[in-house]
């Protein structure tokens, strides 16, 4: 009796000495360790807080197409970016740019994972004959630069009728091979391990099985799969823009260059034309990547031993 | 064994170039669009030359292109001229082939292309390896931060900051094209170093954005080899470090960024594509950019088709090469 009462008191000071930090903290905590994460989180974030104000506080729907402003005139107060040759002011071109860019980059980044994770599921879950098909096509398709093709289908496309959303759609057409083959061998990783066997065992249905316990262990690698999809999209639209075979109405970041390009901006002097959408694009490419790496390093905590 | 799987590579490879040639061929003609049409309603916007018997000229180019047969049997010719290496008339250039445009233009490509690859593979490879050794300065090791940043950037956004900060700014090197206006191609030295001057940007370009990843993939090597136990031995041997690092180091660490080399080709040519377009150069980029402006599909299929016929190819010597490089490899099944 005494001895618990003594024993009592030492657990709860020695609870009350150590409390369990709360989520917060300890998310917090991490994001100190994980700083690619961050500061790739904070490029992405100013970014949209950059057109979201901007797309509020200025008219886009108007100032970003031609002939709404004065032209070729530098940086200046009225302009803080600038005109184009064509009679856009820059600030409001760069606002809608960079939304739509954004707006290509997600829906490609989506369509590919969503069908890797899909096919990837099929061909390693029931394996045989749907296996080696999409296995094959898979494997065929990466080596061709991805690329190229879609420079055969842009160039064959009525370029008066190409919008951001078709634009989206053709990028995404070749961009599901990579997440295939990452969700196939993962599935095939993750379907022979000791707690789906428990669950088969349990009488688990295979679509429970699928969506209660394998997916959920997938989600590092999609949420990854996604962000390379992400940049992959918007690498390619910013390829064939600048080839230009964007839609050339929309002031999307790669057509700005392409128009400037076209134009002979630089040799005409009008240097902050190209300019800004290079920075742009390389904010976007850069925080990307920043953030691709910290996934990595979340989902893989074994690339932490070599730092 | 090894023939065996020669073979089978060949014909993986061949599926590939295959099954391009298809798409290559079949998504145009999904599309309604009819170029020969364009082209004679463009000619009619710029000019004003409107021939009265328009259809009946269309409908006689098609016939000279063999546009008017049944698909099937189109498709069958295309795929036997590909073969032949026959990749179909130039649209604005009439009786110039688009073979011709691809050969007069390939040696600017196959220049830049080659040396900026050699230069990036080499720089990246050696700093990678630098960065994982653990007696080098830790400079070297601070690289690698910028380095993964730069391998980031597309190569076209990186010359487009060099043009600015380079071209524009301090006025050091020109800002494109092949060769100063005015200047006749010829096999002088005035002419050749004019040439390489022009060059210059678009190399260092390429090479920013790309040693990066040679620099990267070197380091992760370099980590895992040094726990091996066959360095821990040369170095209990006594040899010396400049012996161990290139004989037992780089040597391993450099196979699988061999491996690297051949699935970048693609990569590479794209990029190069993009930042010959960049500078107005006249390789195939150049000759690609100004097909797409002046809506010269033919040209655009067969430079597509011919860039993937060229991965195919390398990819498959590079898997002649590779056995000789690594003589633990005996291609056994």
């Amino acid at each position: 009796m005494t001895q618990i009462t003594i024993a009592s008191p030492q657990a709860q000071t020695r609870s009350e000495r150590y409390q369990h930090p709360s989520r917060l903290t300890l998310t917090l905590r991490y994001l100190r360790r994980n700083k690619s994460l961050v500061i790739g989180l904070a490029i992405a974030l100013a970014l949209a807080l950059f057109s979201i104000v901007g797309s509020l506080t200025i008219d886009t729907e108007k100032l970003a197409y031609p002939l709404a402003v004065k032209p070729k005139q530098p940086p200046s107060p009225e302009y803080p970016l600038g005109t184009d040759f064509f009679g856009r002011d820059l600030l409001a071109v760069m606002v809608r740019g960079v939304w739509q860019t954004a707006v290509i980059g997600l829906i490609a980044g989506a369509i590919g994972t969503g069908v890797g994770v899909v096919l990837g599921f099929l061909s390693a879950y029931y394996g045989g004959a749907v296996d080696t098909l999409i296995r094959g096509i898979t494997e065929v398709l990466l080596p061709i630069p991805a690329f190229l093709i879609l420079v055969v289908i842009a160039g064959s496309i009525d370029r008066k009728s190409v919008t951001i959303y078709t634009m989206a759609l053709i990028v995404s057409l070749l961009a599901w091979m990579g997440p295939t083959r990452i969700m196939r061998a993962q599935v095939l990783s993750l379907k022979e391990r000791l707690f789906v066997n428990v669950a088969k065992l349990s009488g688990m249905g295979n679509l429970e099985i699928v969506f209660k316990e394998i997916l959920p262990n997938m989600l590092p690698f999609i949420l990854a799969s996604f962000v390379s999809g992400v940049f992959a999209g918007i690498f390619s639209s910013f390829g064939l823009s600048v080839l230009g075979l964007g839609p050339l109405r929309e002031p999307l970041i790669g057509n700005t260059i392409w128009f400037a390009q076209q134009q002979a901006a630089f040799f005409n002097g009008w240097w902050w034309w190209p300019l800004w959408p290079t920075l742009a694009l390389i904010l976007i490419f850069v925080s990307l990547t920043l953030i691709n790496i910290g996934l990595d390093e979340l989902a893989n905590p074994r690339v932490r031993r070599t730092e | 064994m090894k023939i065996g799987y020669l073979i089978r590579r060949l014909l993986f490879l061949f599926a590939v170039v295959w099954v391009a040639a298809t798409l290559v061929f079949f998504i145009p003609r999904l599309s309604t669009r009819n170029p020969i049409r364009e082209r004679f309603a463009e000619i009619a916007r710029s000019t004003g030359f409107a021939p009265k018997d328009l259809e009946q000229i269309i409908a006689a180019y098609e016939v000279k292109f063999g546009l008017n047969k049944p698909l099937l049997e189109q498709y069958v010719e295309y795929m036997g001229g590909v073969l032949r290496g026959d990749l179909g008339p130039s649209l604005t250039r009439f009786p110039v082939t688009v073979l011709d445009l691809i050969l007069t233009a390939l040696p600017w490509t196959i220049g830049l292309l080659v040396v900026t690859t050699l230069i990036s593979f080499a720089l990246g490879n050696l700093l990678g390896a630098l960065a994982s050794w653990p007696r080098s300065p830790a400079f070297v090791k601070g690289l690698m931060a910028p380095l993964m940043m730069l391998q980031a950037i597309p190569a076209y956004l990186l010359g487009l900051l060099l043009i600015f900060f380079i071209a524009f700014r301090l006025r050091l090197l020109p800002m494109g094209g092949a060769y100063s206006q005015g200047v006749l191609p010829s096999f002088t030295l005035e002419f050749i170093l004019d040439a390489a001057r022009h060059q210059i940007l678009p190399a260092i370009s390429l090479i920013l954005s790309s040693v990066g990843f040679w620099a990267l993939g070197m380091r992760g090597m370099g980590i895992t080899i040094q726990g091996e136990d066959y360095v821990t031995f040369a170095e209990h041997k006594g040899l010396n470090p400049f012996t161990i690092f290139t004989q037992y180091y780089m040597r391993n660490a450099l196979l699988p960024q061999i491996t690297g080399l051949a699935l970048a080709f693609g990569n590479i040519i794209v990029s190069g594509v993009l930042v010959e377009q960049l500078y107005g150069l006249p390789g195939l980029g150049g000759v690609l950019g100004d097909a797409i402006l002046k809506n010269d599909y033919f040209v655009i299929y067969g430079i597509t088709l011919f860039v993937i016929l060229a991965i195919a190819i390398l990819m498959f010597l590079m898997d002649l090469i590779y056995p000789l490089l690594d003589p633990r490899i005996r291609y056994e099944s």
